[in-house]
């Protein structure tokens, strides 16, 4: 053989070998799964924390060589849509995901979002999983709408419960940002006081998300001396000042929330004003967290360069839509398939420890399996961490 | 009652300097600067990279917010509102520029600052408690005197700086400022510049109380433009007033009116609107401009 053809087709040898796992990786079909959420604003940490959680894990999976489905294997595409939490753009998004052929869509993130984009998923064959608890979104007739988290009609009352018998709370206050998601969440929560003959002391104290200065709103609230601060509906932005300003005027007592928050912000926002506050946390407490939760954070982290505590419960919509898929394939263009499959539905849960399952709830509150089960846990922040209160479940 | 005057006065001190920024922007080149919240959030979120993440003193990272926010407010005007106004006779261009101005920099904030709520930890701890009567921490009591120092020495340097002065002069007659030497372009990118550095400032010193965040940007435009319209678009004791008034009206509203939900601002922009009505240029604005 001469040199000259000897080198090549050593050459194209090489070009061929080295270029192997990318036709591999290129061969794959490609699933796109929609975000439709807010990831600007005050509201923007639980829409950045949704698709961050969405992005880290479709990059990991597709890392690994994709996603088999049935007998075909697909790498995962997020499609993200910026709904400004403003209604209007969350139903333009809802409908660039159905031109985009996009059956699967996590999001909106606040009620009248999700509301609104019921009849665009309705006619168009979309399953979206929202972070807003209008009942009527997940009983029937209404069948598309799957709860990504734990409601707080269904965390208040556990969390009200525990701290009446185990800390002796018996009134209670509640203060709320005058929007739709943080009014509803006001008026189930002084429902479910109501249900366990606490006294409500204080219920229609509202504020704007844009407040600088909480002293002047929560006066009132601190002079009618509740023994549980409940901060219903609140933002991770605001909690910190919340806290802190009840704290400097001199309130001793309990605070809580039953939305998520990040514990890095309570420490620069409250530093230790804000030891004890009580909120609704995810899956990631040492106690819970498998190897595969632990790594999540870690590639979360490397990729974006911090983690969002929400993420804990953000990480298993996108994990729920494929392991459905998995389960019947035949619903990766065909929701009607998806819906089937969710009654008898359980896979492992990958992010906890021991056997826990992949399974969708909502029976108690919905009459229907339109809800993702993840553990309801409850944390009281200390020190710069949250530590776990109790673990619950939801039906 | 005491309370209720004392919240007022500690948001009217951060208001008005908040104010003062825009209405020394919009006096100059006649711009109404849309993105004078954004560039507070960025002067907020420069002393927390500086205290926090760099471990820098406060004072430092104050400093550097006021530099940073100058150079930016200065190639801003240099490099977009100058061109625009030179080029451009309708007010909506410099207006849709500002918008544009906004949206970018709430974009860059995002980029390299996050979507996370940010705070300085407390620069001094401990609260004031006179019988109940007044609580008052002491970090509000020196952010709020600090605040009103910076007023005043700004009022100094613009009566009695040769800067200052020149300013003045362009504020009040463009044309015969320029037949008197007033270099206007120079001291239009000054005047931009201390605006914007006037929002920094406020941003790091409010990012130890509030927090900053990339939504508070708008908020803070609408709440700025609020008080200027009170006090008079474009003159400084207008701002002053109109910052130290919405002050004193939010806390006001928030104590008596909480028996009947939010209703605080929904009464402010009520009264804002008949006052308009019956007086247009706002308390000490010409009606002329």
């Amino acid at each position: 053989m001469h040199k000259r053809t000897f080198l090549k087709i050593s050459a194209l040898a090489a070009a061929t070998m080295l270029s192997m796992p990318l036709m591999a990786y290129a061969q794959n079909a490609t699933l796109k799964v929609g975000f439709v959420g807010v990831t600007s604003g005050p509201a923007a940490s639980w829409g950045v924390s949704n698709q961050r959680s969405m992005e880290t894990r479709a990059a990991w999976l597709n890392e690994l060589g994709g996603v088999k489905i049935g007998d075909k294997t697909y790498n995962i595409e997020i499609v993200p849509f910026d709904d400004q939490k403003d209604p209007k753009r969350a139903i333009a998004g809802m409908e660039k995901m159905a031109q985009d052929g996009v059956h699967y869509v996590v999001g909106p993130n606040v009620d009248d979002g999700a509301a609104a984009v019921r009849p665009v998923a309705e006619q168009n064959g979309i399953m979206y999983f929202p972070y807003a608890f209008p009942k009527e979104l997940f009983t029937a007739p209404a069948s598309n709408a799957i709860l990504g988290m734990v409601a707080n009609y269904q965390s208040g009352p556990a969390i009200y419960k525990f701290l009446k018998e185990n800390k002796g709370v018996k009134k209670v206050a509640f203060v709320a940002a005058n929007e739709s998601d943080p009014l509803s969440q006001r008026e189930s929560g002084i429902a479910a006081a109501q249900a366990l003959e606490l006294e409500v002391v204080s219920g229609n104290v509202t504020y704007q998300v844009d407040t600088t200065d909480f002293t002047p709103v929560l006066l009132p609230v601190i002079q009618a001396s509740p023994d549980l601060l409940v901060l219903s509906g609140v933002s991770p932005a605001n909690a910190p000042q919340l806290i802190r300003s009840a704290r400097e005027l001199g309130y001793t007592g309990l605070i809580s929330t039953e939305t998520g928050q990040d514990a890095s912000v309570l420490l620069e926002g409250a530093g230790e004003l804000a030891d004890g506050f009580i909120s609704v946390g995810g899956a990631s407490t040492p106690e819970l967290a498998s190897d595969t939760m632990t790594e999540f954070v870690d590639r979360y982290t490397k990729m974006f360069g911090e983690y969002n505590d929400e993420s804990n419960t953000k990480v298993y919509a996108l994990e729920y839509i494929l392991e459905t898929l998995k389960a019947n394939p035949a619903a990766i263009d065909n929701v009607d398939e998806f819906k089937k499959t969710m009654d008898t539905f359980e896979a492992a849960n990958p992010f906890m420890k021991g056997d826990a399952k992949l399974k969708y709830v909502g029976m108690t509150s919905f009459g229907q399996k339109r809800q993702v089960s993840v553990p309801l846990v409850v944390n009281e922040y200390k020190g710069g961490k949250f530590e776990t209160l109790f673990v619950g479940t939801v039906d | 009652m005491e309370q209720i005057i004392a919240n007022g006065l500690y948001l009217g001190a951060q208001y008005a300097l908040i104010a003062l920024g825009l209405t020394l922007i919009f006096s100059l080149m006649n711009v109404l600067n849309f993105a004078h919240g954004q560039m507070y959030v960025f002067g907020g979120f420069v002393t927390y990279t500086v205290v926090v993440q760099l471990g820098l003193p406060f004072i430092v990272g104050l400093f550097a917010s006021a530099v940073v926010l100058a150079i930016m407010g200065a190639a801003i005007e240099k490099f977009l509102f100058a061109p625009v106004v030179r080029r451009s006779k309708r007010d909506e261009s410099t207006m849709l520029l500002a918008a544009g101005v906004a949206f970018f920099l709430d974009a860059v904030i995002l980029l390299f600052f996050g979507e996370k709520q940010r705070g300085v930890p407390k620069i001094v701890n401990g609260v004031l408690n006179l019988d109940m009567r007044i609580i008052m921490p002491y970090d509000r009591i020196l952010i709020g005197v600090l605040a009103i120092l910076l007023i005043v020495a700004f009022i100094a340097f613009m009566n009695y700086s040769r800067t200052g002065r020149a300013m003045r002069a362009l504020a009040q007659d463009k044309m015969a400022a320029q037949l008197m030497g007033v270099n206007v372009s120079r001291y239009s990118m000054i005047g931009f510049a201390l605006g914007a550095m006037l929002a920094g400032l406020v941003g790091g010193l409010l990012v130890t109380i509030t927090g900053v965040n990339l939504g508070m940007g708008g908020p803070t435009s609408v709440k700025a433009f609020l008080m200027i319209m009170i006090g008079g678009a474009g003159v400084i004791s207008g701002a002053i007033a109109g910052g130290f008034i919405l002050g004193m009206m939010e806390s006001v509203g928030l104590t008596v009116l909480s028996a009947y939900g939010d209703i605080t601002y929904l009464v402010i922009f009520a009264s804002l609107m008949v006052f308009l009505a019956v007086r247009p240029q706002g308390l000490m604005g010409k009606p002329w401009g």
